[in-house]
C-alpha cells in the first residue's frame, strides 16, 4: 500500500477523468446504435446495416460525419451564448458520471483505485445539483438561437425540469431517510448492511424515480422540449455538427447517469443480487463493475422500449401530472418512510 | 419595458408534421392558439386546367396525383363520371373488381393516415407497423394495375386488362389476417392513457358545423352524422355488397381514429365479399377508341374516397376532350374545418388536428 496524497487525489483520478473522457463518446454512439437497433427490431425493421457489419462502425461513421460538418450560428443569433449551450450540457452530463460508484475498489500496481473518482460525502446532493443546471444549456442554447421553435422548447424545458426535480428530490430524501447518508458509497453500504435492496423497501419511491427519471432527461413520452413533430427539434433545431452532437452527448450522459443513480439508490449499485444470501457468493468472482454495467444497461434498454411503445404526452398534461400526482405521491411517500423509521426505531430500539 | 403580445408562429410548409407543404400562421398566446390561418397552393400544379388539353383517356394519370395516397378512387371518381357523360356501360365484373380495389385503396390510405397520425403524437412504432401492411397491398396493385401509387387503375368503360392469376387467392389470404393486425395497433393504442389524453376532446367540431362547412368523411361521421356516398348513392357495385357505416358521437380526433379503423375493417369484408361473388364475363367495355360525348352535356358525380366526398364536375363540348373538369377535393373542404378546431388548443395539438383531419397536399392544392 504505497498510496499518496499525490497517487489518491490527483494521478488515479486524472487516469480515470482521462479514461472516461476517452471512453464515454465512444459508448454513447454505441448507446445510440443500441438504440436505433432495438426500436427497429420493434418495429420490424433492421436498423443500421450498411456500415461494418450489422451496422457496427455506423457510430464511427456518424461521429466523423457530425465532426466535419460547417459549424453554422445562425445570423441573428447571440453567438458567444449560442455556442456554449451545448458545451455546458456536455460538461455537465460528464461531470455526473464522476459521482458514480461504478464498482469496488482494487488494487493495481501497489496503488487502491477507487472506482468512484469523487466520493464526497455529499455525493447525491452534488450530483442533483449539478444535474440541474442542465436546465440553463437548455434555455441558453433556445434563447441564444433567436428562432422562435427554439425558444418554445426552452421555456418547456424549464417548467418541465423544474417541476419534476421537485419529485425526484423528494423521492430521493425517502431513500437518504433509510441510508441515513448522503454519501452515494455509503448508500451502498447501507444496503449491504441492511441486507436487501432499497427497491423492496421503497417501490412507490422506485416507480416513482423511474418516471421523474425519464421526464427528467426529456426522453419520450415526455420529450416535450425537442417534440419533433410539433416544435421540429425543440431548443437545438438551429444547432447543426458537433454542437448538435454535444447537445446528444449531454443527452445519454444524462441517461447514463440517472440509471446509475438509480441502480445506486434502489438497486445496490454494484452489489451482486441478494448480497446477504450465502448460497449465491459463488457469484463474487464477477466484479462489480459486471453488474453496475449490466443494471444500468437494463434502464438505457428500458428508456429505448419506452420510446418505441408510448406516445408524447401534452404541455399541459405533464405538468398537470407532475404537480398534481408526483410531487403529492413523493411527499407522501417521504412521510410514511419517516414515519415508518420512527416506529421501527420506538418498537425495535 | 415588459409588455406581452401574441407570437406569431409560421408552421410549415417545410415542417415535419404538416403532411406535405401546408403552412399555417399560427398566433400564439404562450403555447395557447388565438388565431390559426391555412396557405395552400404550394402544390398547385393546374390539374384541373391540365384535364382540359388532354382527351378524356389520357386524362386518368392526372387523377392520381390529386390523391396520391389513394389513387384508385380518383380514378374511379373521373371514370365513372366519363361514363355517366357518355352513357357507356361497364361490365358487372368491372364493377366488382373495381369496388375491391377502391377498398385496398381506402386500407392502404387509413393505414398511412394511422402511421402518420400516431407518429405525430409521437408513437413512432405504428408508423412501421402499419407501411408493413400498406406495402402488401401496394405489392397488390402492383400485380393488378402495373403501379404501387400512381395506379391509372381504371379507364372510362372498365379496367386496361383481368386480374393475374393467383392474385384473388392472394388478396382472400391478406383479408383473413389484416383484423388481425387491426387489433394489434389497437393494442398499442386504443387504451393507451396517453393516445386518450391527447386525442379525446381534441380538435371538436360539432355535427351542424360540420355540415355547414360542407365536410366529409371520417370527419363527418366522426360528428355523428351517418353519411356516406356509397349508401347515399351507390355507384360500382357498393349495392350489391353489405358493410355497415362507421359513425361516432364523440365529434373528437378519437372518434376519428375509431372510425378509420372501423372503416378498415368493413373494407376488409367488402374485398372479401367482390373477390368471393366475383362474376364472370369482360372487363374492358365496349367503349370507342376516341371519346367525343356531344357539346351541352354536363354531369356531377361523387364517390366516397377515403378522405370524404370526391366530385367531379366534367362539361363537354363535342370534342375529345373535357371543356371543363373540376374536382370537388374532400381534403380542401375539410381542412377548412381547422381554424375552428384549433382555436384555444396548444401547438401540439395543432399537429393531432392536421392528423385527424387527415389532408392529402395534392388533393387540396390539385
Amino acid at each position: 500500500m504505497n498510496n499518496t496524497w499525490l497517487s489518491d487525489y490527483v494521478i488515479i483520478p486524472l487516469i480515470l477523468i482521462l479514461a472516461i473522457l476517452a471512453i464515454f463518446p465512444l459508448l454513447v454512439g454505441y448507446i445510440v446504435y443500441v438504440e436505433r437497433k432495438v426500436l427497429a427490431f420493434i418495429q420490424s425493421r433492421l436498423g443500421p446495416m450498411r456500415v461494418g457489419p450489422y451496422g457496427l462502425l455506423q457510430p464511427i461513421a456518424d461521429a466523423l460525419k457530425l465532426l466535419t460538418k460547417e459549424d453554422i450560428a445562425p445570423r441573428n443569433a447571440d453567438v458567444f451564448v449560442f455556442k456554449i449551450a451545448p458545451i455546458i450540457l456536455l460538461v455537465i452530463g460528464f461531470t455526473g458520471l464522476a459521482f458514480l460508484p461504478m464498482g469496488e475498489g482494487f488494487e493495481l500496481f501497489g496503488y487502491d483505485v477507487s472506482l468512484s473518482i469523487v466520493d464526497v460525502n455529499v455525493g447525491v446532493l452534488f450530483l442533483l445539483a449539478i444535474m440541474s443546471l442542465s436546465t440553463y444549456s437548455l434555455v441558453l442554447g433556445g434563447w441564444a438561437s433567436n428562432s422562435k421553435y427554439p425558444l418554445l422548447g426552452a421555456l418547456r424545458s424549464a417548467a418541465q425540469m423544474v417541476s419534476y426535480e421537485v419529485a425526484l428530490t423528494f423521492t430521493i430524501l425517502a431513500t437518504l431517510l433509510l441510508a441515513g447518508t448522503l454519501s452515494m458509497s455509503g448508500i451502498i453500504d447501507a444496503q449491504r448492511e441492511a441486507g436487501l435492496w432499497y427497491i423492496f423497501v421503497q417501490p412507490v419511491g422506485f416507480v416513482l424515480f423511474i418516471i421523474a427519471m425519464v421526464a427528467e432527461t426529456n426522453r419520450l413520452p415526455f420529450d416535450l422540449p425537442e417534440a419533433d413533430t410539433e416544435l421540429v427539434a425543440g431548443y437545438f433545431t438551429e444547432y447543426s455538427g458537433f454542437r448538435w452532437s454535444f447537445f446528444m452527448l449531454g443527452e445519454y450522459a444524462a441517461m447514463v447517469v440517472m440509471s446509475g443513480l438509480l441502480v445506486t439508490l434502489y438497486l445496490g449499485g454494484w452489489m451482486r443480487p441478494f448480497p446477504n444470501v450465502e448460497l449465491l457468493s459463488f457469484l463474487d468472482f464477477i466484479p462489480g463493475f459486471t453488474w453496475f454495467v449490466l443494471k444500468v444497461g437494463f434502464f438505457i434498454y428500458f428508456f429505448i422500449w419506452l420510446r418505441g411503445t408510448y406516445p408524447r404526452y401534452r404541455y399541459d398534461q405533464l405538468m398537470g401530472l407532475g404537480w398534481k400526482v408526483f410531487i403529492p405521491v413523493s411527499i407522501a411517500n417521504l412521510f410514511i418512510t419517516a414515519l415508518a423509521i420512527i416506529v421501527m426505531d420506538s418498537v425495535f430500539g | 419595458m415588459l409588455r406581452t403580445h401574441e407570437m406569431e408562429l409560421n408552421m410549415g410548409p417545410q415542417h415535419p408534421s404538416t403532411h406535405g407543404v401546408l403552412r399555417l400562421i399560427l398566433y400564439l398566446d404562450g403555447e395557447t392558439i388565438v388565431d390559426c390561418k391555412p396557405v395552400i397552393g404550394y402544390l398547385h400544379r393546374g390539374t384541373e386546367k391540365l384535364c382540359e388539353t388532354r382527351n378524356y383517356y389520357k386524362n386518368v394519370p392526372f387523377t392520381d396525383r390529386t390523391d396520391y395516397l389513394a389513387a384508385p378512387n380518383g380514378n374511379l371518381g373521373y371514370c365513372e363520371t366519363v361514363e355517366k357523360l357518355g352513357g357507356y356501360e361497364v361490365s358487372e365484373r368491372a364493377q366488382f373488381v373495381r369496388t375491391a380495389i377502391c377498398e385496398l385503396s381506402r386500407m392502404a390510405s387509413h393505414l398511412m393516415w394511422l402511421g402518420t397520425h400516431a407518429m405525430d403524437i409521437g408513437a413512432q412504432t405504428m408508423l412501421m407497423w402499419t407501411i408493413r401492411e400498406r406495402e402488401v397491398i401496394l405489392d397488390f396493385f402492383e400485380a393488378a394495375l402495373g403501379d404501387r401509387l400512381t395506379t391509372t387503375a381504371f379507364r372510362p368503360g372498365g379496367l386496361r386488362r383481368d386480374l393475374p392469376d393467383g392474385w384473388i387467392q392472394a388478396v382472400l389470404g391478406f383479408c383473413a389476417t389484416f383484423p388481425d393486425r387491426i387489433d394489434e395497433y389497437e393494442l398499442l393504442l386504443s387504451k393507451n392513457r396517453i393516445w386518450i389524453d391527447r386525442t379525446v376532446g381534441v380538435g371538436l367540431i360539432s355535427a351542424e358545423d360540420a355540415i355547414d362547412m360542407g365536410l366529409s368523411g371520417p370527419l363527418l361521421r366522426g360528428s355523428g352524422v351517418a353519411y356516406d356516398v356509397r349508401k347515399a348513392m351507390p355507384y360500382a357495385a357498393y349495392d350489391k355488397v353489405d358493410f355497415e357505416i362507421a359513425v361516432s358521437n364523440d365529434c373528437d380526433s378519437y372518434g376519428r381514429y375509431v372510425i378509420r379503423l372501423k372503416e378498415m375493417r368493413e373494407s376488409t369484408k367488402i374485398v372479401e365479399q367482390c373477390l368471393r361473388e366475383l362474376p364472370d364475363g369482360p372487363i374492358t367495355g365496349k367503349v370507342p377508341k376516341v371519346l367525343k360525348i356531344e357539346a351541352g352535356k354536363e354531369v356531377y358525380h361523387q364517390i366516397e374516397a377515403p378522405r370524404g366526398e370526391l366530385g367531379y364536375y366534367i362539361v363537354a363540348d363535342g370534342s375529345d376532350k373535357p371543356y371543363k373538369c373540376k374536382i370537388r377535393a374532400p381534403s380542401f373542404v375539410n381542412l377548412a374545418a381547422i381554424t375552428q378546431m384549433v382555436k384555444g388548443l396548444l401547438i401540439a395539438d395543432v399537429v393531432t388536428v392536421i392528423g385527424s383531419i387527415d389532408i392529402v397536399l395534392g388533393d387540396v392544392d390539385r
